[in-house]
């Protein structure tokens, strides 16, 4: 989220769109209602179905899933066709006036330099236009017809009201009228807020459709304010704080990213990411990299990153491929390339698609960890559940051990919600049994392969050799101290930089936050972006001072938010060209003539002068995109694609399956289906009485909801003869479910492209351990391809055939 | 502490405290005439909801189950999103989803209530029952049942004009909303209240409910809800527990909410029946009670009991408006 | 005519047999034998407040664990209770039907107890110890880093990567174990790592 959930009480519009806010974030929808009935706000849900949170809207329009490009283009092109743009803030603050190269285009469907053989694009006309300074060309009159606003203005023509209403379902005069209430939100004293979450992100083009939304809040003038925003609501409690610290393939902390083996060295990767500013005087803040760089590299090694070593560089895994993603470790498990796994509090065998393909690809392994508080699928996978896992037990040979875990209730730490808030949480009960922390489950594995090979020697032992692992007890290390490793310290004392004779950080201290972190190997940080969170004030993630001066919704007493504990991302961006709210009732920042100040920490540098300093400060440009260069696989401008399995062809390209540039691996794509023989969409879902595969475990919630089911409308019960409550069958190219049928008026067949389009909705909380009844996941049946950038399962979109059936087996003993 | 909470929006307390409510506050017993004068008057509470904020969560179902400590059954999925699919003697409450088109705009409104006990300010589940002190009415306005003194007749599920009150299959007894009531009695409000994500569900005085019933059905109003009001039936004296509805002028589109709910006829006519036949109608509940507690079921009312019974009253009644 | 004509007082004028004895019978023949009106005891009283987070979505709802016992005085502490935190900016102390059963959550009959071990083809899980567990891990991890481990490329680059073993990271634990985690997985060459942030 740029914003938090407090914040959403300023605001006067709420679009949900690609999310259900109301079941999947009830306590966070809370600020919806009190900014509905406090501030007379108005809520909009645009959803293949009329959700809970619909019940509670304003409007509601119904919309195919996996159309949403289309929609949001066109209420683009509708916001910039009648005059409903915010227009100083997007001339000043995105790259509108730019000037693009010559040579890049549009033409049926498809960006300039497809390549099908490679299913990549050359994306080098996807550039502006650079002038002898170094410096972007640009045009501020707007004038010129090569600069990013005409050329959008261009790619936006064909979405007409008629156009999204043929591809999306949406009858025109709903779709106006969402467009209407939304192009309101162009005046600098209305705000809307885009609350969305996997509902946009699990396509095969999820990036391109936050980033339609992303291009609608910056022509509406909506980043950096209060009430506006693009909040992204994430699924898991620290899922943000997991991505935050890069626990995943391609990245490492804070963003800093993986060498490739390009990188042959330091020097050449650093040497792609030297972020020089792409217009004059702009902040650029990942000029910085290096210092954040050697200071995790500092954190991870300690004395054996030094300078002549390059920081222990090639400690560091090169990466050969874009991302070891799970799908990619999911296909190469089933070609029977990986020999060992292991799952901390994951359940991949509910968790990703083509479930048969993931029995298949972990009944490959030689060996299988999970480590969680709770009995998962994954862990069982190979045990016959008839119909619900209908494996063959003695022929699965892998080795499996199952550890228990500690949860939250039994575990000191801190949890990154999704505004960024860094909490801390105090351990409250005894774990059962022997349960054990993860960090000390992770220790012991760790410190006994140290062990063997200080012992025995092996492959490279540099880098588990020489970890830095020195806590007090390194059985067991703390919350705290992982915290303060996390945060950063001086290593050698730290001369303060404008006055050398003085020590800003004494050696062996906490750095105050990443402004003092040093490129020399002076600073450790494991984390530079959470820098600030346990400095020598203590830990800030334990403040729980709820005061809210002025009642913005900042509060910022109350743990600690990252970066530098501001609340707002972008939030200069609140303020004019002087340094004045465009919104003076929704003060956020003011210019008082020589600093910035206000209500939240400053996102720039307090001193800025406004008409000299872009508020996007990590971009090169110092502005926002809408026009993102070569830095998407699948264009700079979001254009309409089909998902790979899609009831109707792209009306741009009829000959286009799905998005053109991403990765299908060759088993997966006999394993497509088309819609002669699976004529119904399908779209999957959770609900709000469960949380994903864990409250299934839960006798409450397992009452609340207790058995798997699929909806479906009046109308295709009445076409498949299925009752109520009754069992029907669910198939798709990849794998069949049984489940009750719910008959409902909340999901209605569309009319697209001229024909009928009818949608089966497939909620995701069963499987075959826990309290509620046994059932099926949709990933039985979803697809096996990602979005291009970002490897999302395309989960939000593809085909299935429904019948009557009967009820499914129980395992014969 | 004041003699009744104002919110719900409070963290419990943890040190030893008085309970607010005692033999003291009540004003009504079950079965029992001569009860001694309350010596205070502690201040109606309510419960509202609105059900225009509601977002079928079942939050309220959640915490409620967790507080009382029950274990609703594990059931089935049979085609709805009402789950238990009735209140249970192990669910005090319970959304119930109604998806109703809207005749005049042809749009579709799913109509999202939260079912439970309406703590009605003249309980006829009080008045029906023949067990003295099996249900109890404090001054702030809860019904309240003791469970060690219900006989399981199932009057009260009779009585009720909200049908209500579940008897139990373990223990024969009579189970319903307290509105937690132990929590009220230290100063807390329901634990529904406390956890409702949008706070549809908000607790205070029945006065300060009535003042923000007010602001909801002008914010409503303004929002196209013509018929937007507040639900708070006269026909059975008024209730704690009040709704605000979007469409007040027809409570029963949301799942069956009695448009005017009055005690029922058989109850009511007790009230004026003449001595003897209204003995027999409740000597013949009795009985049937005696009965099934010898072979050890529920002591429930059977149907042939009810109707002998409403026989005899409706005949009495009868008889008596010919006196 | 009394409108507010108790139950009681409607039995005692009706005054005969059959409803007295029916009464009596079922061990109310004295109504004033009937036990007072109370309410529950309640049952939070004596018990320790522990501030916490909801593990669930990422609103993170503040939320108050109550337990009989006290880690802090090195006790052994029973959760009894969980409620919202009434302080906590977000959620000011509602919870939607997840975080209310949290409860049930950490009480869950399929929480997990002990260690676990399946033997390739085995149909079920057998006790193993810790030692035993982490043992044999630390083994089978490192036999198959050394033979599987990608020093260099064609190139001669160093490469430093394992791409035979993978791990898949949780995301409902603290930054604090994600940070132990991380180190762990990277350290090793894991390249194969990820989060549930897709799914």
């Amino acid at each position: 989220m740029t914003n938090s959930w407090t914040d959403i009480k300023n605001t006067d519009l709420v679009v949900v769109m690609g999310g259900n806010a109301a079941e999947a974030h009830p306590c966070g929808f809370k600020w919806v209602t009190e900014a509905k009935a406090n501030r007379g706000a108005k809520l909009i849900v645009v959803d293949p179905r009329y959700t809970r949170t619909a019940s509670v809207s304003d409007y509601y329009a119904p919309i195919r899933q996996g159309t949403d490009i289309a929609f949001l283009n066109g209420v683009m092109k509708y916001c910039i066709d009648n005059d409903k743009v915010q227009w100083e803030y997007m001339k000043a603050f995105t790259n509108a006036s730019y000037i693009v190269k010559d040579g890049f285009g549009y033409k049926d469907g498809l960006f300039t330099g497809y390549d099908p053989e490679k299913r990549d694009y050359d994306k080098s006309t996807w550039d502006y236009v650079l002038g002898d300074d170094g410096f972007v060309t640009t045009d501020p009159t707007l004038q010129n017809p090569r600069c990013v606003w005409n050329l959008l203005k261009e790619h936006l023509a064909p979405y007409t009201p008629e156009m999204v209403e043929r591809i999306c379902g949406t009858p025109k005069d709903k779709f106006l009228k969402v467009a209407e209430m939304i192009s309101e939100c162009s005046s600098p004293t209305k705000t809307m807020t885009s609350m969305y979450a996997l509902g946009w992100t699990q396509h095969s083009y999820g990036s391109q459709n936050i980033r339609a939304m992303a291009m609608l809040q910056l022509i509406l003038g909506n980043i950096g304010v209060r009430g506006g925003g693009m909040n992204a609501l994430r699924g898991h409690s620290n899922i943000q704080g997991l991505t935050d610290l890069g626990l995943m393939s391609h990245l490492l902390t804070g963003y800093l990213t993986m060498p490739t083996e390009k990188d042959v060295d330091f020097t050449t990767y650093m040497s792609t990411r030297q972020f020089k500013p792409l217009r004059p005087g702009q902040t650029s803040y990942w000029q910085n990299y290096r210092k954040f760089m050697v200071s995790f590299q500092k954190a991870m090694w300690g004395d054996a990153a030094r300078a002549d070593n390059d920081w222990a560089f090639n400690y560091i895994p090169k990466l050969d491929v874009p991302s070891y993603d799970v799908l990619r470790m999911f296909e190469l498990m089933y070609q029977g390339k990986v020999n060992g796994y292991i799952c901390q509090g994951f359940n991949p065998l509910l968790a990703f698609p083509n479930r048969d393909k993931n029995t298949e690809a972990l009944s490959k392994l030689k060996w299988l960890i999970t480590m969680d508080p709770l009995e998962t699928e994954t862990a069982r996978f190979w045990e016959n559940h008839g119909d619900f896992n209908p494996v063959d037990t003695v022929s699965i040979q892998t080795e499996v051990f199952q550890l228990p875990t500690t949860c939250f209730a039994e575990e000191d730490g801190s949890l990154t919600n999704s505004g960024r808030w860094l909490q801390w949480h105090w351990a409250g009960g005894t774990p059962p049994g022997e349960a054990q922390h993860d960090t000390y489950i992770i220790a012991q594995i760790f410190l006994r392969m140290r062990e063997l090979y200080r012992k025995e020697g092996g492959a490279f032992p540099d880098p588990i050799l020489n970890m830095s692992w020195d806590y007090a007890d390194p059985n067991e290390p703390t919350a705290e101290e992982l915290a303060k490793e996390i945060n950063g310290r001086a290593l050698t004392d730290l001369m303060d930089p404008t006055d050398p004779t003085k020590v800003q950080v004494a050696a062996g201290k906490q750095v105050l936050n990443f402004s003092q972190l040093r490129d020399d190997g002076s600073t450790m940080c494991g984390c530079w972006i959470y820098s600030g969170n346990f400095n020598e004030q203590g830990n800030n993630m334990a403040r729980r001072d709820n005061h809210d001066p002025d009642d913005t919704g900042a509060y910022l007493g109350w743990s600690f938010a990252w970066p530098l504990n501001r609340r707002t991302l972008y939030n200069r961006a609140s303020a004019d060209l002087q340094g004045r709210p465009w919104d003076p009732s929704r003060k956020l920042l003011e210019w008082d003539g020589s600093k910035w100040t206000g209500y939240d920490i400053p996102d720039i540098a307090p001193t800025a002068k406004p008409e000299d300093v872009g508020p996007f400060i990590m971009n090169q440009e110092g502005t926002a995109r809408l026009f993102t260069r070569g830095m998407m696989r699948d264009g700079p401008f979001p254009a309409h694609m089909e998902p790979f399995e899609s009831p109707v062809a792209n009306v741009f390209n009829p000959e286009m399956r799905g998005n053109p540039v991403s990765r299908v691996f060759e088993t997966d794509v006999a394993q497509m289906g088309l819609s002669d023989e699976f004529p119904y969409a399908a779209t999957s879902y959770r609900l709000t009485e469960h949380f994903h595969y864990w409250t299934k475990h839960n006798r409450v919630n397992s009452a609340l909801q207790p058995e798997f089911f699929v909806e479906i409308s009046e109308e295709l019960a009445k076409e498949k003869n299925i009752g109520n409550g009754g069992w029907v069958r669910v198939w798709s190219k990849r794998g069949s479910v049984k489940a009750k049928a719910v008959v409902t008026k909340r999901i209605r067949p569309l009319m697209c492209d001229g024909k009928p389009v009818h949608v089966v909705g497939i909620p995701l909380h069963w499987g075959f351990t826990g309290s509620a009844k046994k059932g099926f996941g949709p990933n039985s049946l979803a697809p096996f391809v990602g979005d291009a950038n970002i490897e999302t399962p395309e989960y939000k979109a593809f085909l299935v055939n429904i019948e009557p059936s009967t009820a499914p087996q129980e395992a014969t003993v | 502490m004041m003699d009744s909470p104002r919110t719900a929006v409070s963290n419990p307390p943890v040190q030893p405290m008085e309970s607010n409510l005692t033999e003291r506050d009540l004003i009504r017993r079950s079965a029992t005439s001569e009860l001694p004068t309350p010596e205070r008057q502690l201040t109606p509470v309510a419960k509202l909801i609105d059900v225009s904020k509601c977002i079928g969560c079942k939050a309220c179902q959640s915490a409620c189950v967790e507080w009382n400590d029950t274990h609703p059954e594990i059931g089935a999925n049979v085609g709805y999103y009402t789950n238990p699919h009735d209140l249970t003697e192990d669910m005090f409450t319970l959304m119930r989803f109604t998806e109703w088109v809207n005749p005049e705009t042809d749009n579709l409104e799913w109509l999202i209530r939260k079912d439970g006990c309406m703590h009605c300010a003249d309980p006829g589940c009080l008045k029906a029952c023949p067990a003295p002190g099996a249900i109890v009415q404090y001054s702030n306005g809860i019904v309240d049942f003791v469970h060690e003194n219900c006989i399981g007749c199932g009057y009260c599920i009779k009585g009720c004009p909200f049908n209500i009150p579940r008897i139990s299959k373990v223990d024969h007894r009579a189970y319903k909303c307290t509105l937690c009531s132990d929590r009220v009695a230290v100063g807390q409000g329901p634990a529904c209240a406390k956890a409702c994500p949008t706070q549809a569900i908000v607790f205070g005085t029945k006065e300060d409910m009535k003042k923000h019933a007010d602001d909801r059905i002008a914010d409503l109003k303004s929002r196209g809800y013509a018929n937007a009001g507040l639900y708070d039936p006269p026909g059975v004296g008024g209730t704690h527990v009040m709704y605000v509805l979007h469409h007040n002028d027809k409570p029963h589109i949301y799942a069956d909410l009695p448009d005017d709910p009055k005690i029922s006829g058989v109850v009511q006519a007790w009230k004026g029946v003449t001595k003897y036949t209204g003995l027999a109608a409740m000597g013949l509940v009795a009985a049937g009670a005696i009965l099934h507690g010898v072979f050890g079921r529920a002591n429930r009312v059977q149907p042939e009991d009810e109707e002998n019974a409403e026989k005899l009253v409706d005949s009495a009644a009868g008889h008596r408006e010919d006196a | 005519m009394n409108v507010d004509l108790s139950r009681r007082s409607f039995l005692k004028l009706a005054g005969a047999g059959v409803a007295a004895t029916s009464l009596g019978a079922m061990g109310f023949g004295e109504a004033e034998a009937a036990e007072a009106a109370h309410v529950r005891p309640f049952k939070l009283t004596t018990t320790t407040e522990t501030r916490n987070t909801c593990p669930y979505c990422s609103v993170a709802c503040g939320v108050i664990i109550y337990s009989k016992g006290d880690l802090r005085k090195g006790e052994a502490a029973d959760i009894v209770h969980i409620e919202g935190d009434a302080d906590h900016p977000t959620n000011r102390g509602t919870l939607c039907p997840k975080g209310a059963a949290l409860k049930d959550f950490v009480k869950s009959p399929t929480r997990l107890k002990y260690p676990m071990h399946r033997k390739p083809g085995s149909d079920k899980f057998e006790r193993i110890s810790w030692d035993e567990a982490f043992d044999r891990i630390a083994r089978l991890m490192k036999d198959d880093r050394d033979a599987n481990f990608v020093a260099t490329n064609a190139a001669g680059v160093p490469v430093n990567r394992w791409t035979t073993v993978g791990m898949l990271a949780a995301s409902a634990t603290t930054n604090e174990t994600a940070w132990a985690t991380f180190k762990f997985a990277k350290g090793l060459g894991i390249v194969g790592f990820d989060n549930q942030a897709r799914v």
